[in-house]
Protein backbone atom coordinates (compact mmCIF):
# COMPACT_ATOMS: atom_id res chain seq x y z
CA UNK A 1 0.00 0.00 0.00
CA UNK A 2 0.85 3.43 -0.26
CA UNK A 3 3.15 5.02 2.54
CA UNK A 4 1.22 8.26 2.45
CA UNK A 5 -2.01 6.36 3.25
CA UNK A 6 -0.66 4.05 5.36
CA UNK A 7 0.88 6.86 7.27
CA UNK A 8 -2.66 8.61 7.20
CA UNK A 9 -4.32 5.73 8.64
CA UNK A 10 -1.49 5.37 11.57
CA UNK A 11 -1.96 8.82 12.48
CA UNK A 12 -5.95 8.46 12.22
CA UNK A 13 -5.41 5.45 14.64
CA UNK A 14 -3.23 6.92 16.69
CA UNK A 15 -6.21 9.62 17.16
CA UNK A 16 -9.26 7.69 17.86
CA UNK A 17 -7.68 5.40 20.08
CA UNK A 18 -6.55 8.57 21.73
CA UNK A 19 -10.04 9.90 21.56
CA UNK A 20 -11.16 6.76 23.56
CA UNK A 21 -9.54 7.89 26.45
CA UNK A 22 -10.80 11.78 25.96
CA UNK A 23 -14.17 9.94 26.18
CA UNK A 24 -13.13 8.11 29.18
CA UNK A 25 -12.96 10.93 31.41
CA UNK A 26 -15.75 13.66 29.84
CA UNK A 27 -17.21 10.30 30.37
CA UNK A 28 -17.45 11.14 34.02
CA UNK A 29 -18.69 14.88 33.43
CA UNK A 30 -21.55 13.21 31.64
CA UNK A 31 -22.70 10.94 34.25
CA UNK A 32 -22.45 13.92 37.22
CA UNK A 33 -24.26 16.32 35.17
CA UNK A 34 -26.84 14.41 34.24
CA UNK A 35 -27.73 12.93 37.75
CA UNK A 36 -27.23 16.42 39.31
CA UNK A 37 -27.09 18.68 36.11
CA UNK A 38 -24.06 20.42 37.75
CA UNK A 39 -20.37 20.39 36.11
CA UNK A 40 -18.37 18.82 38.09
CA UNK A 41 -14.66 20.62 38.11
CA UNK A 42 -13.51 18.16 40.25
CA UNK A 43 -13.34 15.57 37.51
CA UNK A 44 -10.18 15.91 36.89
CA UNK A 45 -9.12 16.28 41.01
CA UNK A 46 -10.49 13.00 41.09
CA UNK A 47 -8.59 11.38 38.10
CA UNK A 48 -5.35 12.40 39.82
CA UNK A 49 -7.01 11.63 43.82
CA UNK A 50 -8.21 7.83 42.50
CA UNK A 51 -4.52 6.84 40.36
CA UNK A 52 -2.59 8.52 42.68
CA UNK A 53 -4.30 6.64 45.38
CA UNK A 54 -3.95 3.05 43.60
CA UNK A 55 0.15 3.76 42.79
CA UNK A 56 0.14 4.34 46.57
CA UNK A 57 -1.66 1.48 47.59
CA UNK A 58 0.84 -0.60 45.06
CA UNK A 59 3.83 0.62 46.64
CA UNK A 60 2.58 -0.17 50.33
CA UNK A 61 3.02 -3.57 48.80
CA UNK A 62 -0.37 -4.46 47.66
CA UNK A 63 -0.90 -6.73 44.70
CA UNK A 64 -2.16 -4.67 41.57
CA UNK A 65 -6.17 -6.33 42.08
CA UNK A 66 -6.08 -5.71 45.77
CA UNK A 67 -5.19 -2.29 45.00
CA UNK A 68 -7.46 -2.32 42.11
CA UNK A 69 -10.33 -3.16 44.81
CA UNK A 70 -8.85 -1.10 47.76
CA UNK A 71 -8.99 2.16 45.39
CA UNK A 72 -12.60 1.17 44.51
CA UNK A 73 -14.00 1.06 47.25
CA UNK A 74 -12.02 4.45 48.42
CA UNK A 75 -13.53 6.19 45.56
CA UNK A 76 -17.24 4.27 46.77
CA UNK A 77 -16.21 6.10 50.09
CA UNK A 78 -15.34 9.19 48.34
CA UNK A 79 -19.03 9.52 46.52
CA UNK A 80 -20.79 8.80 49.35
CA UNK A 81 -19.06 11.46 51.61
CA UNK A 82 -19.23 14.24 48.31
CA UNK A 83 -23.20 13.24 48.73
CA UNK A 84 -23.12 13.66 52.81
CA UNK A 85 -21.31 16.33 53.30
CA UNK A 86 -21.54 18.57 49.63
CA UNK A 87 -24.86 17.49 48.10
CA UNK A 88 -27.31 16.43 50.64
CA UNK A 89 -27.07 20.52 52.32
CA UNK A 90 -27.19 22.01 48.67
CA UNK A 91 -30.53 19.68 47.66
CA UNK A 92 -32.56 22.38 45.76
CA UNK A 93 -30.07 25.22 45.69
CA UNK A 94 -29.20 26.93 42.18
CA UNK A 95 -26.88 24.81 39.90
CA UNK A 96 -24.10 27.74 39.86
CA UNK A 97 -23.81 27.03 43.90
CA UNK A 98 -23.24 23.12 43.47
CA UNK A 99 -21.13 24.20 40.42
CA UNK A 100 -18.92 26.40 43.04
CA UNK A 101 -18.96 23.45 45.81
CA UNK A 102 -17.52 21.13 43.33
CA UNK A 103 -14.51 23.73 42.62
CA UNK A 104 -14.21 22.93 46.41
CA UNK A 105 -14.16 19.58 45.99
CA UNK A 106 -11.23 19.85 43.59
CA UNK A 107 -9.15 21.53 45.90
CA UNK A 108 -9.64 19.41 48.91
CA UNK A 109 -8.74 16.48 46.66
CA UNK A 110 -5.96 17.31 45.44
CA UNK A 111 -4.69 18.85 48.62
CA UNK A 112 -6.16 15.26 50.16
CA UNK A 113 -4.20 13.19 47.73
CA UNK A 114 -0.51 15.00 47.83
CA UNK A 115 -0.99 15.23 51.35
CA UNK A 116 -1.21 11.42 51.85
CA UNK A 117 0.60 10.41 49.25
CA UNK A 118 3.48 13.18 48.27
CA UNK A 119 4.05 15.19 45.43
CA UNK A 120 6.67 13.59 43.80
CA UNK A 121 5.68 12.16 39.75
CA UNK A 122 4.99 7.94 39.91
CA UNK A 123 5.58 5.46 37.04
CA UNK A 124 2.49 3.61 37.03
CA UNK A 125 3.36 0.53 34.65
CA UNK A 126 -0.04 -1.94 34.05
CA UNK A 127 2.46 -4.56 31.96
CA UNK A 128 1.13 -3.35 29.00
CA UNK A 129 3.87 -2.09 27.07
CA UNK A 130 3.89 0.73 25.40
CA UNK A 131 5.06 -0.18 22.03
CA UNK A 132 3.87 -0.84 18.43
CA UNK A 133 1.80 -4.50 17.83
CA UNK A 134 4.45 -6.40 16.04
CA UNK A 135 1.77 -9.51 13.97
CA UNK A 136 -0.18 -5.73 12.92
CA UNK A 137 2.37 -3.83 12.11
CA UNK A 138 3.52 -6.81 9.73
CA UNK A 139 0.20 -7.79 8.84
CA UNK A 140 -1.02 -3.86 7.55
CA UNK A 141 2.00 -1.65 7.78
CA UNK A 142 0.29 0.34 10.29
CA UNK A 143 1.66 0.83 13.63
CA UNK A 144 -0.49 0.47 16.96
CA UNK A 145 0.61 1.00 20.43
CA UNK A 146 -0.72 -2.07 22.39
CA UNK A 147 -1.40 0.49 25.20
CA UNK A 148 -3.39 2.25 23.03
CA UNK A 149 -5.76 -0.64 21.66
CA UNK A 150 -6.13 -2.13 25.49
CA UNK A 151 -7.05 1.60 26.92
CA UNK A 152 -9.53 1.94 23.70
CA UNK A 153 -10.74 -0.94 24.32
CA UNK A 154 -11.55 -0.80 28.11
CA UNK A 155 -12.94 2.44 27.38
CA UNK A 156 -15.24 0.87 24.83
CA UNK A 157 -15.99 -1.49 26.87
CA UNK A 158 -16.81 1.13 30.10
CA UNK A 159 -19.11 3.73 27.86
CA UNK A 160 -21.14 0.55 26.56
CA UNK A 161 -21.80 -0.71 29.81
CA UNK A 162 -22.90 2.90 31.43
CA UNK A 163 -25.16 3.57 27.73
CA UNK A 164 -27.20 0.69 28.48
CA UNK A 165 -27.24 1.36 32.38
CA UNK A 166 -28.70 4.65 31.35
CA UNK A 167 -31.19 3.59 29.19
CA UNK A 168 -32.19 0.28 30.10
CA UNK A 169 -32.32 -0.11 33.94
CA UNK A 170 -34.44 1.16 36.32
CA UNK A 171 -31.69 3.24 38.51
CA UNK A 172 -30.56 4.34 34.79
CA UNK A 173 -34.47 5.90 34.61
CA UNK A 174 -34.08 7.43 38.37
CA UNK A 175 -30.88 9.06 37.47
CA UNK A 176 -32.46 10.52 34.24
CA UNK A 177 -36.03 12.06 36.42
CA UNK A 178 -32.95 12.98 39.40
CA UNK A 179 -31.55 15.04 36.24
CA UNK A 180 -35.05 16.99 35.52
CA UNK A 181 -36.03 17.78 38.84
CA UNK A 182 -34.81 17.44 42.29
CA UNK A 183 -37.91 17.89 43.83
CA UNK A 184 -40.85 16.09 41.26
CA UNK A 185 -38.05 13.01 41.89
CA UNK A 186 -38.27 13.39 45.59
CA UNK A 187 -41.99 13.73 45.65
CA UNK A 188 -42.71 10.57 44.05
CA UNK A 189 -40.06 8.96 46.30
CA UNK A 190 -36.93 8.54 44.08
CA UNK A 191 -34.32 8.46 47.07
CA UNK A 192 -31.84 10.89 45.62
CA UNK A 193 -29.08 10.20 47.76
CA UNK A 194 -29.38 6.84 46.81
CA UNK A 195 -28.92 7.65 42.91
CA UNK A 196 -26.40 10.68 43.89
CA UNK A 197 -24.09 8.04 45.45
CA UNK A 198 -24.46 6.02 42.60
CA UNK A 199 -23.70 8.28 40.59
CA UNK A 200 -20.75 9.76 42.07
CA UNK A 201 -19.03 6.15 42.87
CA UNK A 202 -19.51 5.29 39.25
CA UNK A 203 -18.05 8.69 38.10
CA UNK A 204 -15.08 7.83 40.73
CA UNK A 205 -14.61 4.44 39.40
CA UNK A 206 -14.13 5.93 35.65
CA UNK A 207 -12.15 8.32 36.88
CA UNK A 208 -9.97 5.59 38.37
CA UNK A 209 -9.56 3.87 34.99
CA UNK A 210 -9.26 7.48 33.29
CA UNK A 211 -6.61 8.01 35.55
CA UNK A 212 -4.59 4.59 35.22
CA UNK A 213 -4.74 4.36 31.70
CA UNK A 214 -3.11 8.12 31.14
CA UNK A 215 -0.75 7.59 34.10
CA UNK A 216 0.55 4.58 32.49
CA UNK A 217 1.99 6.38 29.34
CA UNK A 218 2.88 9.84 31.13
CA UNK A 219 3.25 8.97 34.64
CA UNK A 220 1.37 9.88 37.69
CA UNK A 221 1.56 13.42 38.08
CA UNK A 222 -0.71 16.49 39.02
CA UNK A 223 -0.60 17.20 35.70
CA UNK A 224 -3.10 14.43 35.17
CA UNK A 225 -5.78 17.28 37.02
CA UNK A 226 -5.14 19.56 33.38
CA UNK A 227 -6.97 16.04 31.79
CA UNK A 228 -10.22 17.52 32.83
CA UNK A 229 -9.82 20.48 30.10
CA UNK A 230 -9.14 18.53 27.54
CA UNK A 231 -12.99 16.49 28.21
CA UNK A 232 -13.77 20.19 27.85
CA UNK A 233 -14.33 20.10 23.37
CA UNK A 234 -15.17 16.88 23.83
CA UNK A 235 -18.16 17.70 25.99
CA UNK A 236 -19.16 21.06 24.23
CA UNK A 237 -19.20 19.06 20.50
CA UNK A 238 -20.67 15.49 22.16
CA UNK A 239 -22.97 17.32 24.12
CA UNK A 240 -23.24 17.53 28.31
CA UNK A 241 -26.01 15.05 28.92
CA UNK A 242 -25.18 12.41 26.27
CA UNK A 243 -22.95 9.18 26.73
CA UNK A 244 -22.85 8.38 22.69
CA UNK A 245 -22.31 12.02 21.74
CA UNK A 246 -19.29 11.63 24.12
CA UNK A 247 -17.91 8.71 22.22
CA UNK A 248 -18.06 10.43 18.76
CA UNK A 249 -16.54 14.06 20.08
CA UNK A 250 -13.86 11.60 21.68
CA UNK A 251 -13.32 9.82 18.38
CA UNK A 252 -13.88 13.42 16.86
CA UNK A 253 -11.74 15.22 18.83
CA UNK A 254 -8.86 12.89 19.07
CA UNK A 255 -8.45 11.98 15.29
CA UNK A 256 -8.68 15.83 14.50
CA UNK A 257 -6.08 17.21 16.83
CA UNK A 258 -3.47 14.61 15.20
CA UNK A 259 -4.61 15.29 11.83
CA UNK A 260 -4.26 18.70 11.75
CA UNK A 261 -1.25 18.35 14.04
CA UNK A 262 0.54 16.43 10.95
CA UNK A 263 -1.30 18.37 8.39
CA UNK A 264 -2.37 21.17 9.13
CA UNK A 265 0.65 21.71 11.58
CA UNK A 266 3.96 22.45 9.31
CA UNK A 267 1.79 25.87 8.00
CA UNK A 268 1.82 27.22 11.44
CA UNK A 269 4.84 25.73 12.56
CA UNK A 270 3.22 23.01 14.51
CA UNK A 271 1.96 22.41 18.13
CA UNK A 272 -1.30 23.13 16.88
CA UNK A 273 -2.42 19.92 18.70
CA UNK A 274 -3.20 21.57 21.95
CA UNK A 275 -5.16 23.95 20.53
CA UNK A 276 -7.31 22.50 17.67
CA UNK A 277 -9.96 20.86 19.39
CA UNK A 278 -11.40 24.01 21.63
CA UNK A 279 -11.38 25.44 17.20
CA UNK A 280 -13.65 23.06 16.71
CA UNK A 281 -15.40 23.42 20.30
CA UNK A 282 -16.08 27.07 19.62
CA UNK A 283 -17.32 26.41 16.37
CA UNK A 284 -19.74 24.30 17.33
CA UNK A 285 -21.08 26.73 20.03
CA UNK A 286 -21.78 29.00 17.67
CA UNK A 287 -23.32 27.17 15.23
CA UNK A 288 -24.87 23.68 17.90
CA UNK A 289 -24.55 25.00 21.30
CA UNK A 290 -26.05 21.66 22.29
CA UNK A 291 -23.72 19.57 20.69
CA UNK A 292 -24.14 16.55 18.74
CA UNK A 293 -26.49 14.55 20.65
CA UNK A 294 -27.50 16.74 23.73
CA UNK A 295 -30.69 17.41 24.92
CA UNK A 296 -32.19 20.83 23.51
CA UNK A 297 -32.66 22.74 26.39
CA UNK A 298 -36.44 22.79 25.99
CA UNK A 299 -38.42 26.04 27.48
CA UNK A 300 -41.79 26.33 27.21
CA UNK A 301 -43.31 29.85 27.38
CA UNK B 1 -55.13 5.12 67.16
CA UNK B 2 -55.73 1.47 66.03
CA UNK B 3 -54.15 -0.13 63.88
CA UNK B 4 -53.51 0.01 59.98
CA UNK B 5 -54.66 -2.98 58.76
CA UNK B 6 -58.33 -2.92 60.53
CA UNK B 7 -58.53 0.83 58.65
CA UNK B 8 -58.39 -0.17 55.27
CA UNK B 9 -61.10 -3.00 55.96
CA UNK B 10 -62.82 -0.01 57.29
CA UNK B 11 -62.23 2.17 54.01
CA UNK B 12 -64.17 -0.29 52.17
CA UNK B 13 -66.79 -0.43 53.67
CA UNK B 14 -67.41 3.37 53.80
CA UNK B 15 -66.43 6.34 55.29
CA UNK B 16 -64.05 5.55 58.03
CA UNK B 17 -64.57 6.83 61.82
CA UNK B 18 -60.95 7.68 61.52
CA UNK B 19 -59.50 10.10 59.04
CA UNK B 20 -57.02 8.95 56.71
CA UNK B 21 -55.28 11.53 57.34
CA UNK B 22 -55.37 14.46 60.15
CA UNK B 23 -52.92 17.16 60.71
CA UNK B 24 -53.24 18.75 64.26
CA UNK B 25 -52.02 22.23 65.58
CA UNK B 26 -48.76 22.23 63.08
CA UNK B 27 -46.82 25.17 63.18
CA UNK B 28 -44.09 25.48 59.95
CA UNK B 29 -41.42 27.10 60.01
CA UNK B 30 -38.37 28.22 57.19
CA UNK B 31 -34.64 29.17 57.65
CA UNK B 32 -36.02 28.42 61.71
CA UNK B 33 -37.13 32.56 61.26
CA UNK B 34 -40.39 32.15 58.65
CA UNK B 35 -43.22 30.96 60.17
CA UNK B 36 -45.13 30.49 57.57
CA UNK B 37 -47.75 28.02 59.40
CA UNK B 38 -49.50 29.32 63.04
CA UNK B 39 -51.24 26.48 64.09
CA UNK B 40 -53.45 24.80 61.31
CA UNK B 41 -55.67 21.60 62.00
CA UNK B 42 -57.26 19.80 59.41
CA UNK B 43 -58.65 15.91 58.63
CA UNK B 44 -59.28 14.07 55.61
CA UNK B 45 -61.98 11.44 55.80
CA UNK B 46 -60.82 8.16 54.20
CA UNK B 47 -61.94 8.15 50.34
CA UNK B 48 -62.93 11.90 50.14
CA UNK B 49 -61.99 15.16 48.63
CA UNK B 50 -60.88 18.16 50.73
CA UNK B 51 -59.95 21.36 49.43
CA UNK B 52 -57.77 23.72 51.08
CA UNK B 53 -58.25 27.37 49.91
CA UNK B 54 -56.83 30.73 50.59
CA UNK B 55 -55.20 33.35 48.54
CA UNK B 56 -51.19 33.93 47.22
CA UNK B 57 -49.11 33.45 50.80
CA UNK B 58 -51.94 32.16 53.15
CA UNK B 59 -49.66 28.67 53.26
CA UNK B 60 -51.93 26.31 51.14
CA UNK B 61 -48.49 24.83 49.30
CA UNK B 62 -47.06 24.89 52.81
CA UNK B 63 -49.70 22.77 54.25
CA UNK B 64 -49.54 20.16 51.64
CA UNK B 65 -45.31 20.24 52.24
CA UNK B 66 -45.39 19.91 55.53
CA UNK B 67 -47.94 16.71 55.18
CA UNK B 68 -45.47 15.02 52.57
CA UNK B 69 -42.45 16.31 54.18
CA UNK B 70 -40.94 17.68 51.43
CA UNK B 71 -40.73 21.24 53.35
CA UNK B 72 -37.68 19.56 54.64
CA UNK B 73 -35.86 20.31 51.05
CA UNK B 74 -36.77 23.60 51.17
CA UNK B 75 -35.19 24.28 54.57
CA UNK B 76 -38.21 24.04 56.23
CA UNK B 77 -39.74 22.09 59.22
CA UNK B 78 -42.63 21.34 60.93
CA UNK B 79 -41.35 23.21 64.28
CA UNK B 80 -45.06 22.17 66.72
CA UNK B 81 -47.93 20.02 66.04
CA UNK B 82 -48.45 16.44 64.54
CA UNK B 83 -49.33 15.09 61.63
CA UNK B 84 -50.83 11.21 61.32
CA UNK B 85 -51.02 9.27 58.33
CA UNK B 86 -53.42 5.74 58.28
CA UNK B 87 -52.90 6.25 61.60
CA UNK B 88 -48.99 6.67 62.16
CA UNK B 89 -47.07 9.91 63.04
CA UNK B 90 -45.40 10.99 59.74
CA UNK B 91 -44.19 14.54 60.36
CA UNK B 92 -40.53 13.70 60.69
CA UNK B 93 -40.41 11.11 57.86
CA UNK B 94 -38.85 11.25 54.46
CA UNK B 95 -40.90 11.71 51.32
CA UNK B 96 -39.84 8.13 49.88
CA UNK B 97 -41.27 7.00 53.17
CA UNK B 98 -44.54 8.64 52.44
CA UNK B 99 -44.95 6.74 49.04
CA UNK B 100 -43.94 4.07 50.43
CA UNK B 101 -47.35 4.49 52.79
CA UNK B 102 -49.25 5.46 50.02
CA UNK B 103 -49.37 9.40 49.84
CA UNK B 104 -47.65 11.31 47.09
CA UNK B 105 -47.90 15.03 46.23
CA UNK B 106 -47.91 16.56 42.76
CA UNK B 107 -46.17 19.42 43.14
CA UNK B 108 -47.20 23.06 42.20
CA UNK B 109 -46.35 23.79 38.64
CA UNK B 110 -46.59 20.04 37.28
CA UNK B 111 -42.96 19.24 37.58
CA UNK B 112 -42.77 16.60 35.29
CA UNK B 113 -39.27 15.46 34.01
CA UNK B 114 -38.94 17.43 30.46
CA UNK B 115 -36.87 15.20 28.99
CA UNK B 116 -38.18 12.16 29.56
CA UNK B 117 -41.05 11.12 27.44
CA UNK B 118 -44.38 10.67 28.96
CA UNK B 119 -44.29 7.00 29.46
CA UNK B 120 -40.85 6.93 31.12
CA UNK B 121 -42.54 9.66 33.48
CA UNK B 122 -44.96 7.67 34.62
CA UNK B 123 -42.68 4.43 34.77
CA UNK B 124 -40.62 6.75 36.97
CA UNK B 125 -43.54 7.10 39.56
CA UNK B 126 -43.39 3.52 40.01
CA UNK B 127 -39.96 3.73 41.52
CA UNK B 128 -40.63 2.54 44.54
CA UNK B 129 -42.33 -0.32 43.90
CA UNK B 130 -40.92 -3.50 43.30
CA UNK B 131 -42.64 -4.53 39.70
CA UNK B 132 -42.15 -6.91 36.73
CA UNK B 133 -42.08 -5.54 33.55
CA UNK B 134 -45.61 -6.89 32.84
CA UNK B 135 -46.95 -5.90 36.01
CA UNK B 136 -45.68 -2.14 35.22
CA UNK B 137 -47.11 -2.42 31.99
CA UNK B 138 -50.19 -3.57 33.55
CA UNK B 139 -50.09 -0.63 35.88
CA UNK B 140 -49.46 1.93 33.08
CA UNK B 141 -52.94 0.23 31.02
CA UNK B 142 -54.46 1.29 34.26
CA UNK B 143 -53.64 4.96 34.19
CA UNK B 144 -53.89 5.35 30.80
CA UNK B 145 -57.71 4.20 31.18
CA UNK B 146 -58.34 7.43 32.98
CA UNK B 147 -55.99 9.69 30.64
CA UNK B 148 -56.69 8.73 27.46
CA UNK B 149 -54.86 11.71 25.86
CA UNK B 150 -51.41 10.55 28.05
CA UNK B 151 -51.48 7.44 25.74
CA UNK B 152 -51.94 9.48 22.70
CA UNK B 153 -48.89 11.01 23.31
CA UNK B 154 -46.76 8.30 24.98
CA UNK B 155 -43.41 8.89 23.23
CA UNK B 156 -43.49 12.29 22.98
CA UNK B 157 -40.83 14.20 25.24
CA UNK B 158 -42.95 15.43 28.35
CA UNK B 159 -41.49 19.40 28.01
CA UNK B 160 -42.88 19.78 24.77
CA UNK B 161 -45.99 18.50 25.58
CA UNK B 162 -49.07 21.26 26.69
CA UNK B 163 -50.08 22.49 29.95
CA UNK B 164 -52.72 20.30 30.74
CA UNK B 165 -50.98 16.89 29.25
CA UNK B 166 -48.17 18.23 31.50
CA UNK B 167 -50.47 17.89 34.52
CA UNK B 168 -52.02 14.87 33.90
CA UNK B 169 -48.54 13.46 33.46
CA UNK B 170 -48.06 14.60 36.79
CA UNK B 171 -51.04 13.01 38.66
CA UNK B 172 -50.52 9.98 36.12
CA UNK B 173 -46.81 9.75 37.38
CA UNK B 174 -48.20 9.78 41.36
CA UNK B 175 -50.75 7.35 40.41
CA UNK B 176 -48.12 4.53 39.20
CA UNK B 177 -47.45 4.32 42.96
CA UNK B 178 -50.69 3.34 43.89
CA UNK B 179 -51.07 5.86 46.46
CA UNK B 180 -53.85 5.88 49.26
CA UNK B 181 -53.78 9.48 49.18
CA UNK B 182 -52.87 12.41 46.49
CA UNK B 183 -51.86 15.30 47.16
CA UNK B 184 -52.66 18.08 44.42
CA UNK B 185 -50.93 21.57 44.37
CA UNK B 186 -53.34 23.61 42.67
CA UNK B 187 -54.02 21.53 39.96
CA UNK B 188 -55.52 24.43 37.74
CA UNK B 189 -52.37 27.11 37.77
CA UNK B 190 -52.04 28.27 34.44
CA UNK B 191 -54.64 25.95 32.50
CA UNK B 192 -57.73 27.29 30.25
CA UNK B 193 -61.17 26.31 31.79
CA UNK B 194 -62.30 23.60 29.62
CA UNK B 195 -58.52 21.82 30.83
CA UNK B 196 -59.09 22.53 34.49
CA UNK B 197 -62.74 20.63 34.45
CA UNK B 198 -61.19 18.32 32.71
CA UNK B 199 -58.61 17.39 35.17
CA UNK B 200 -61.05 17.96 38.30
CA UNK B 201 -63.43 15.30 35.82
CA UNK B 202 -60.34 13.00 36.14
CA UNK B 203 -59.49 13.84 39.66
CA UNK B 204 -62.85 12.91 40.72
CA UNK B 205 -62.97 9.95 38.99
CA UNK B 206 -59.87 8.66 40.44
CA UNK B 207 -61.82 9.31 43.97
CA UNK B 208 -64.36 7.46 43.27
CA UNK B 209 -63.49 4.14 41.45
CA UNK B 210 -59.64 4.05 42.99
CA UNK B 211 -60.67 4.85 46.34
CA UNK B 212 -57.95 7.75 46.31
CA UNK B 213 -58.51 10.13 49.22
CA UNK B 214 -57.56 14.20 47.68
CA UNK B 215 -56.41 16.49 49.78
CA UNK B 216 -55.93 20.15 47.08
CA UNK B 217 -54.95 23.17 47.52
CA UNK B 218 -56.60 25.81 45.06
CA UNK B 219 -56.75 29.14 44.39
CA UNK B 220 -59.33 28.81 41.86
CA UNK B 221 -62.03 28.11 44.92
CA UNK B 222 -65.58 27.81 42.66
CA UNK B 223 -64.07 24.58 40.91
CA UNK B 224 -62.60 23.32 44.09
CA UNK B 225 -65.73 23.48 45.83
CA UNK B 226 -67.47 22.00 42.97
CA UNK B 227 -65.66 18.76 42.86
CA UNK B 228 -64.48 18.74 46.91
CA UNK B 229 -66.79 17.46 49.99
CA UNK B 230 -65.33 19.91 52.51
CA UNK B 231 -63.05 22.82 52.45
CA UNK B 232 -60.61 24.72 54.71
CA UNK B 233 -60.15 28.30 53.81
CA UNK B 234 -56.49 29.61 55.03
CA UNK B 235 -55.61 33.02 55.72
CA UNK B 236 -52.02 34.39 56.99
CA UNK B 237 -50.96 30.67 58.33
CA UNK B 238 -54.01 30.23 59.98
CA UNK B 239 -57.61 28.48 59.23
CA UNK B 240 -60.09 30.87 59.10
CA UNK B 241 -63.18 28.45 58.56
CA UNK B 242 -64.30 25.42 57.09
CA UNK B 243 -66.90 23.10 56.71
CA UNK B 244 -68.63 21.01 54.09
CA UNK B 245 -67.87 22.23 50.48
CA UNK B 246 -71.69 23.01 49.65
CA UNK B 247 -72.00 25.52 53.12
CA UNK B 248 -68.97 27.23 51.90
CA UNK B 249 -70.10 27.48 48.43
CA UNK B 250 -73.30 28.99 49.82
CA UNK B 251 -71.52 31.51 52.65
CA UNK B 252 -71.88 35.21 52.34
CA UNK B 253 -68.39 36.00 53.43
CA UNK B 254 -66.65 33.42 51.13
CA UNK B 255 -68.79 34.23 48.22
CA UNK B 256 -67.83 37.49 48.85
CA UNK B 257 -63.84 37.15 49.36
CA UNK B 258 -63.53 34.19 47.24
CA UNK B 259 -65.78 33.82 44.07
CA UNK B 260 -65.98 37.68 43.88
CA UNK B 261 -70.23 37.36 44.12
CA UNK B 262 -72.49 39.46 46.31
CA UNK B 263 -75.38 38.28 47.97
CA UNK B 264 -77.39 39.25 44.69
CA UNK B 265 -75.36 37.72 42.07
CA UNK B 266 -71.80 38.63 40.86
CA UNK B 267 -70.55 41.77 41.61
CA UNK B 268 -68.22 44.36 40.39
CA UNK B 269 -64.92 44.65 42.01
CA UNK B 270 -65.17 47.95 41.60
CA UNK B 271 -68.04 48.22 44.64
CA UNK B 272 -65.68 46.30 47.09
CA UNK B 273 -63.46 48.31 49.37
CA UNK B 274 -60.23 46.43 50.25
CA UNK B 275 -60.21 47.65 54.02
CA UNK B 276 -63.24 45.58 54.31
CA UNK B 277 -61.55 42.48 54.18
CA UNK B 278 -59.48 43.48 57.11
CA UNK B 279 -61.96 44.22 59.64
CA UNK B 280 -64.23 41.43 58.89
CA UNK B 281 -61.72 38.51 59.16
CA UNK B 282 -59.77 40.28 62.16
Amino acid sequence: MNPEILFFFEVLLGGLLAGVMYSLVALGFVLIYKASSVFNFAQGAMVFFAVLSFVGFMELGLPFFLALLVTVGLMVLVGMATERFVLRPLVNQHEDTLLMATIGLAFVLEGLAQLVWGVEVRRLDLGIPDVPIMWIADATGIFVSALDLVAGLVAAVMVAVLAIVFSRTKVGLGLRAVADGHGAAMSIGIPLSQVWVFVWATAGIVALVAGMLWGARAGVQFALVGLALKALPVLIIGGFTSVPGVIVAGLIVGASEKLAEVYIGPYFGGGIEGWAPYMLAVLFLMFRPEGLFGERIIRRV
Amino acid sequence: MTMTATRTAEAAAGPAAQPILSVRNIEAIYDNVILVLRGVSLEVPEGSIVALLGGNGAGKSTTLKSISTMITAERGRVSKGSIHFRGERTDQLTPGALVGMGMVQVMEGRMCFGHLTVEENLVAGAYTRKLSKAQIRDELERVYAYFPRLKERRTSQAGYTSGGEQQMTAIGRAMMAKPRMLLLDEPSMGLAPQIVAEIFEIVRDLNEKEGVSILLAEQNTAVALKYANYGYILESGRIMMDGPAADLAANKDVREFYLGMSSDGRDSFRNRKSYRRKKRWI
